[in-house]
């Protein structure tokens, strides 16, 4: 009633650590501890997994995302400036190409390519090539947004300096824009490279072999030979250990481009 | 006039630029209303006049940064606004240099010297550093060639522009307010160098608002207002002595802007005014 403004603010932030002390500890009552630790961490399940989770499942799941990403930035690029081109219709298809992969699930992408393009063509595609299309074309689709947002960043003066010394605009394109367009977008490309990490998961519908297996597949093997959780913690953790790496570096590149302007 | 002895361009005259009934619009807006302007070789044309009065715009039209609506544009003997025209050809003879400097932030001072010189003209890399440095040294900062334009000076960054427009060993500089965007202490050093440019023998067909500068380094001032040249003709006549009413209201102005604010326009002209920025 009389409450001054501060009173009342300290009393409402006491609540709250009340509420969630209150919370934590009927959880930490009725929790049957016992059987979660056997379930999530079970030390000598933990102890099998390795070193082929980090041999083969970490070190798949880095080289399908690196093909992926590869395939995609390289895509990405070429759609990005047909989007900027004076020539409608290759705006046309680069809009139609990049509505369409965005607007699919990439799932999706995968079904056709794993198992729609072998069955309708009648050719198998090589186990790489095909995660890397599958990926590629989709991550191409959001690279290519990026990248368009990040040369129409670059103030148009560098087009008119680089053009007054008498470079094409080709040239000035390669020289001045594209490497100020990258430092621009190097922080939401990351950003891409971590979603597509956890996209390469998706590899997992392929049918891989044992040596094929990247984290997820590595996971879900073990658990079914386990009966046990404590396979997917594992892999789950093993994803951090690649995309917290890299939303760190995001950051840090966000601050520097925040000081060089 | 000295004759035009570049082998590939028979002039048909020796003028450095030669614009000729130029107009320009931008949508419903016409911003030059038939430009007449010709600019011998080694001279300083100054065009001074309002802001909006298409000064600027009539400077980018003579590099085809802006492509003008009619009329045509000669520079050295090549109409620029003639279709047929490789306009990049043409762009490495005039120097630019911009208002906000457009230095090319992601390389050091030597490289943005040297990019142009090694992907446009061709020069090898030893070739294109040592014309650089000398260009450098021209404009006084042979010490900062290492140095990214964020860590120089706005001066400094439109001295190393100016030496980067050198390094393409122009016929003739555009200068579109070299000076406008400088805190006024640094405002000195750049038109120092314009200065002993101008002595060099440089053509130089300056858009600016440094009086003094227009007096005492200009060969001819151009008065433009609402995209038209108003009068043009010696310094002394223009600035000292100005024939129009539009001329006088603006050099009151600029040259005593307390004087304008109370809407007074000496009559005497403003010979002896201090020139203030």
């Amino acid at each position: 009633m009389s409450m001054s403004r501060r009173q009342r603010a300290r009393l409402f932030r006491g609540v709250q650590y009340a509420v969630l002390f209150l919370a934590l500890a009927v959880f930490a009552l009725v929790a049957d501890w016992g059987t979660l630790r056997q379930a999530f961490f079970d030390v000598e399940i933990a102890k099998a997994l390795f070193p082929e989770v980090i041999t083969t499942a970490l070190v798949n799941t880095a080289y399908y995302t690196l093909l992926g990403f590869g395939f995609g930035l390289g895509l990405g690029i070429v759609l990005a400036l047909m989007r900027l081109s004076t020539v409608p219709p290759y705006r046309w298809i680069a809009i139609a190409y990049i509505e369409f992969f965005r607007g699919v699930p990439s799932l999706l992408v995968f079904i056709a390519l794993g198992f729609g393009v072998p069955l309708a063509f009648e050719v198998a595609l090589d186990m790489g090539v095909t995660v890397m299309l599958s990926l590629g074309l989709v991550g191409a689709a959001y690279m290519a947004e990026t990248i368009r947002a990040g040369i129409l960043a670059v103030p148009k003066g560098q087009t008119e300096a680089a053009r007054s010394l008498g470079m094409s605009p080709g040239r000035a394109m390669v020289s001045i824009v594209m490497p100020q367009a990258f430092r621009i977008v190097l922080p939401p490309l990351t950003n891409e490279l971590i979603l597509l990490t956890k996209d390469s998961s998706l590899v997992y519908l392929l049918g891989l072999s044992l040596g094929q297996f990247e984290l997820a597949n590595f996971g879900r093997d073990a658990l079914n030979e386990h009966k046990s959780l404590t396979p997917i913690l594992i892999a789950g953790l093993l994803y951090l250990v690649i995309t917290l790496p890299l939303g760190h570096l995001v950051r840090r590149l966000e601050a520097r481009t925040a000081k060089a302007r | 006039m000295k004759p035009d002895k570049a082998p590939d361009a028979p002039a048909p005259s020796g003028q450095a630029i030669e614009v000729r009934e130029l107009r320009k619009s931008f949508g419903d807006l016409e911003v030059l209303k038939g430009i007449d302007l010709t600019v011998g070789r080694g001279d300083v044309v100054c065009v001074i006049g309002p802001s909006g009065s298409g000064k600027s715009t009539l400077l980018r039209c003579v590099n085809l940064l802006e492509q003008p609506t009619s009329g045509t544009v000669t520079v050295a003997g090549t109409e620029v606004t003639d279709p047929d025209v490789d306009i990049d050809r043409v762009r490495r003879r005039i120097g630019m240099v911009f208002q906000s400097f457009n230095l090319f932030p992601h390389l050091t001072a030597l490289e943005n010297l040297t990019i142009a010189q090694r992907r446009v003209l061709r020069r090898g890399k030893e070739e294109a550093e040592r014309i650089a440095r000398a260009n450098l040294a021209r404009v006084g900062l042979v010490d900062k060639e290492r140095s990214y334009p964020a860590q120089l000076s706005g001066g400094q960054q439109q001295r190393v522009a100016i030496a980067r427009a050198l390094s393409m060993d122009p016929e003739l500089m555009l200068f579109d307010e070299p000076t406008s965007a400088l805190d006024p202490e640094l405002v000195g050093d750049v038109l120092a160098v314009m200065r002993s440019l101008a002595q060099e023998g440089m053509t130089m067909l300056v858009v600016t608002h440094e009086m003094s500068f227009a007096r005492e380094v200009a060969d001819r001032v151009v008065f433009m207002d609402d995209g038209v040249i108003v009068e043009e003709g010696t310094p002394d006549r223009v600035v000292g002595d100005p024939q129009h009413e539009r001329t006088r209201t603006f050099l009151a102005r600029v040259l005593d802007p307390a004087a304008a604010e109370v809407g007074e326009v000496p009559d005497t002209g403003p010979h002896d005014k201090r020139v203030d920025r």
